[in-house]
């Protein structure tokens, strides 16, 4: 009796969980699998729709606002995650040493992250606005000619956006993987008359490389869900401009009313994250298969 | 954290923190500032700092729960509080299930060997990664169509007795319709942050409370729940951000009475005529928890970040 409900225990601890993500994120995959194969409009329940086959996903396919959906959203994506990286190990390399107010600047740096997306888009259509706004007022003073940032710039405003957002969030991450590396190693180079860049080049980064991969793959992911600062901020105009494909599935369902193919466009979003998760597992995977190796050859050696 | 001492650096790497501070946090500073505004000088937009500070934004989005009438304002049109409490009934009911649920679910899948442990494991993985947008669609079709209760059916019945209303009795429109995929979408998240926490409390301890005759219940909640407080500390506030700040699926599923703050600034933001500064009053009173949390917990949150990432 004892013994059953020890072996029982593991299932009694995951069982809550389990219901709970198999209903509410499971079943509900698959439904939207299902539903991306008809044609499906809100007020239908879904047995009285047709069953259409690949339409939705071929129509997708060639249709040109949905490859202009997806060419901004990749663009986006990149053009954030490079320029957030660059940036915020940069400062973590520059800023990596005991400066009196650092731990004030780590807690005002995670502020932008902590705070509504869609207050952040609040904020920037403000300080972007073509009259009122701040950066036009500020250019004004200086006599420089205004810009017209969230019309034909609207996709940099709204990266630059994003960047002053998810910035701190690759400098903690490297700054905390930078304070953990082993000292010896920076000791022993020291000694050796390295200079600052060569430590940083051929000691500090290799280092840090398995953390800043793991970040780098988990903001590229991230970059994808964003929506709300956009959709606040541009709406996903002017034009296609600054729609990116989470935007698109929203209208998709709601204003243009046509669930099957806004399903089928979120499968086409599913799929791409999908392999990056799995690129992100496989390389964390291989990383340990790597680690377990060396251990067994030191060990070996003993 | 030992005291630490702090060498003299270059005069440049103080400037360079003062303008990181100031660019980080400018913005919300400005919202601040604009929030105390009236319209008139935000539009005239003479000397930044040179105006007269009112609360009458701030009146105005919170004119429902106000005890006293306002002389500027003849209809309250921003139903403001009503949407705060939801926001908090919400945030608070799904944070609170989520940690429970999930560092069940982490101790089993750290702590125990099973049938399934792997799937469960790597699946959860997987499901971290889908976007709110992606359960668009057929969250709002299954809430409204599926998740229902007949309304001739017993318990429909007493529902729809009771509280009154049309048609069947759905998810859709209640507060546990969007609690139910709030707790969903931060689990496998919680999880994961949770089981890098309980891989670290000593295996002895839970032994030896084995052996003075402790169920496993008593070793979970009295041994092991101590010892991971900074890491539900973490989890907490993650849980409670998302939920918080969420607007996609909240505008899906829920209806006039259940409106959480996103949706009632996102519905006034798209108006022909923005009034900036009750709009910038609203954005701050849904910043505010956020912000008191992180000058509160900012430890915790790097923590918890670092163990998230680090921990792949």
């Amino acid at each position: 009796m004892k013994s059953t409900l020890n072996r029982l225990t593991p299932y009694v601890f995951f069982m809550p969980a389990a219901v709970i993500m198999i209903i509410a994120l499971f079943y509900p995959l698959l439904y939207m699998i299902w539903g991306s194969f008809r044609r499906w409009s809100p007020s239908q329940q879904i047995g009285e729709t047709e069953f259409v086959g690949l339409r939705n996903y071929i129509s997708l396919w060639n249709d040109p606002n949905f490859a202009e959906s997806m060419g901004v959203t990749l663009k986006f994506a990149v053009s954030v995650v490079t320029i957030e990286m660059l940036l915020g190990v940069g400062l973590a390399l520059l800023l990596d040493r005991n400066i009196r107010g650092m731990s004030v600047l780590r807690t005002l740096f995670i502020l932008p992250m902590m705070i509504a997306p869609v207050v952040v888009g609040l904020m920037w259509r403000y300080i972007y606005h073509p009259t009122i706004g701040t950066f036009n007022r500020f250019l004004d003073t200086i006599g420089v000619e205004r810009v017209d940032w969230l019309g034909q710039n609207a996709l940099m405003s709204v990266i630059i956006a994003d960047i002053w957002q998810w910035t701190p969030f690759i400098f903690i991450l490297s700054l905390a993987a930078l304070q953990s590396l082993p000292q010896s190693a920076l000791e022993a180079s020291r000694i050796d008359g390295a200079t600052g860049w060569q430590q940083i080049w051929h000691i500090k980064i290799p280092l840090m490389m398995p953390v800043l991969i793991v970040t780098c793959l988990l903001r590229l992911i991230d970059a994808f869900k964003v929506l709300e600062v956009i959709l606040v901020m541009t709406e996903g105009g002017p034009g296609l401009s600054t729609e990116i494909l989470a935007l698109r599935i929203s209208r998709t369902a709601t204003e243009f009313r046509e669930l099957g193919v806004a399903a089928a466009m979120s499968n086409y979003l599913l799929i791409l994250l999908m392999l990056l998760t799995a690129a992100m597992f496989t390389y964390t995977k291989l990383q340990e298969a790597r680690a377990n190796r060396l251990r067994m050859a030191v060990e070996a050696d003993d | 954290m030992a005291a630490q001492t702090h060498t003299r650096q270059h005069p440049a790497f103080y400037a360079i923190l003062v303008m990181l501070i100031f660019m980080a946090v400018g913005p919300i500073v400005l919202m601040l500032i604009n929030s105390f505004k009236l319209d008139v000088d935000i539009i005239s937009g003479t000397g930044g700092l040179l105006f007269l500070p009112t609360i009458q934004n701030y009146e105005t989005a919170l004119c429902d729960v106000l005890p006293y009438e306002l002389d500027h304002l003849d209809f309250c049109a921003l139903k403001f509080g009503g949407a705060f409490v939801n926001s908090l009934i919400i945030a608070l009911v799904s944070t609170l299930l989520t940690l429970i649920i999930g560092c069940m679910a982490a101790y089993a899948l750290v702590r125990f060997r099973f049938m399934g442990r792997d799937v469960a494991s790597v699946s959860t993985l997987m499901l971290r990664m889908v976007p709110p947008a992606v359960l668009l669609v057929p969250v709002f079709g299954l809430w409204n169509n599926e998740f229902c209760l007949d309304r001739d059916g017993l318990l429909g019945g007493a529902i729809r007795d009771t509280f009154g209303g049309r048609g069947d009795v759905c998810l859709a429109g209640t507060h546990s319709g969007i609690i139910l995929i709030y707790v969903a979408m931060n689990l496998p998240f919680v999880i994961w942050i949770l089981q890098s926490f309980i891989v670290q409390v000593p295996r002895q301890l839970e032994e030896a409370a084995r052996m003075d005759g402790a169920g496993p219940f008593q070793v979970f909640f009295l041994v092991v729940l101590p010892l991971i407080k900074p890491g539900l500390a973490a989890a907490a506030i993650f849980t409670f951000r998302i939920a918080w700040n969420e607007y996609l699926l909240a505008s899906a599923l829920s209806d006039r009475d259940t409106k959480t703050v996103p949706i009632l600034i996102v519905n006034n933001m798209s108006e022909f005529n923005v009034e900036w500064g009750v709009i910038m009053a609203t954005g701050m009173l849904l910043a505010i928890p956020p912000i008191v949390f992180t000058l509160f917990a900012s430890r915790q949150i790097i923590t918890g970040m670092t163990a998230g990432a680090v921990k792949g």
